[in-house]
């Protein structure tokens, strides 16, 4: 006759287990890492010339230590920053003074109207971070609107619900062309 | 009628804590899944500005984080509130921003090493100064991926 095995006693398990889910809860954190990603133009030395661009097709932002902001030289705030920005993207009325557009092919999209336009961003020593990361969201804001307002004119549907083929063909139509000046009292106007 | 008599008995069974590990077991292996280990301690104060366009970062592998912000209460006494430098678990000053850079490449794969993400966790209350030489010292050292650490902005 098979001796019966004695059944294990389980009523640890519950402890061994609240043990485990308490230290996972004291050495691990929920939140995830989000913000907004950018990329640094490449290092360069000082004494390359900077570009010369045409007035009409630059956006000039200032930021002050007293977290005032000026664009084009009024100053404005920050909220209506995204309305000025994606009037100078995508200026849909051919204004004079806002920048010009010229024919480029793009793959997915034919000969297409890019702008020229570029936003230089310049902020001073003293200016907050939280200014900056501000001024820096009404831009993403704006370009984000000028690439849904394309991707819709010419899809149908939204930048994000593009495939990636042709998010980047809207990447090429609207690029982000965002000129971070150095702060001013590092050195002089070079980029 | 006889059918009543029944509950005459007064004892109520024990209720049976056998499937108790099980729930247990399912709230751990949640927390196991959602949760990230927490890699440094916090040796400077990090409320993030706040945003409205932003996005996951992806990929924590390839993630180096440089937290910048005050000293927190115990180590204001030795370093002073002036917005400084964190990297891995000490101060940092801007030179040994490099190195990090470099260590922190060392340590990822060859091909993963130019899809490092830097991302800079600085308080909202810290100036400029100090983040665009951040900025400058990794143009210096060709890490260009950048990421602004913030929070999504409450929508009122």
């Amino acid at each position: 006759m098979a001796k019966k095995t004695p059944e294990v006693n389980a009523t640890s398990t519950a402890d061994i287990a609240f043990l485990l889910l308490v230290f996972f809860l004291a050495t691990t954190t929920m939140n995830v890492d989000s913000g907004m990603f950018r990329r640094l133009p490449p290092y360069q030395p000082d004494n390359t010339e900077a570009p010369k661009i045409a007035k009409r097709n630059i956006l000039q932002i200032l930021v002050n230590k007293d977290n005032l902001l000026s664009v084009n030289g009024e100053i404005l705030d920050v909220t209506r920053l995204k309305k000025e920005a994606l009037d100078f993207i995508l200026n849909p009325a051919n204004d004079e003074n806002l920048p010009e557009k010229s024919v480029k092919e793009i793959e997915g999209l034919g000969n297409v109207e890019v702008s020229k336009g570029v936003i230089s961003l310049q902020s001073d020593k003293g200016t907050s971070y939280e200014m900056y990361i501000a001024v820096q969201d009404q831009l993403a804001a704006a370009f984000n609107e000028a690439r849904d307002r394309k991707s819709v004119s010419k899809w149908g549907k939204k930048y994000n619900d593009l495939n990636s083929d042709q998010q980047e063909a809207i990447k090429k139509w609207v690029p982000m062309s965002i000129s971070e000046a150095e702060p001013k009292n590092i050195g002089g106007k070079k980029k | 009628m006889a059918k009543f008599k029944k509950d005459s008995k007064k004892e109520t069974p024990a209720i049976s804590t056998a499937s108790l590990p099980d729930i247990v077991f399912m709230l751990l292996f949640f927390f196991m899944v959602s949760t990230t280990m927490r890699e440094v301690t916090l040796m400077v104060q990090n409320n993030m500005p706040q945003a409205t366009q932003i996005a996951k970062l992806e990929k924590k592998s390839l993630v180096s984080n440089i937290y910048v912000g005050k000293p927190t209460q115990q180590y204001q006494k030795a370093y002073g509130t002036e917005p400084r430098i964190q990297l891995n678990d000490r101060f940092a000053t801007l030179q040994e921003l490099g190195s990090f850079i470099a260590a922190e490449r060392e340590a990822r794969k060859e091909e993963d090493r130019n899809s490092i993400t830097n991302n800079l966790k600085i308080q909202s209350q810290t100036t400029m100064g100090i983040v665009t030489d951040i900025k400058q010292e990794l143009r210096k050292a060709n890490s260009l991926r950048i990421n602004y650490g913030s929070r999504q902005k409450v929508q009122n």
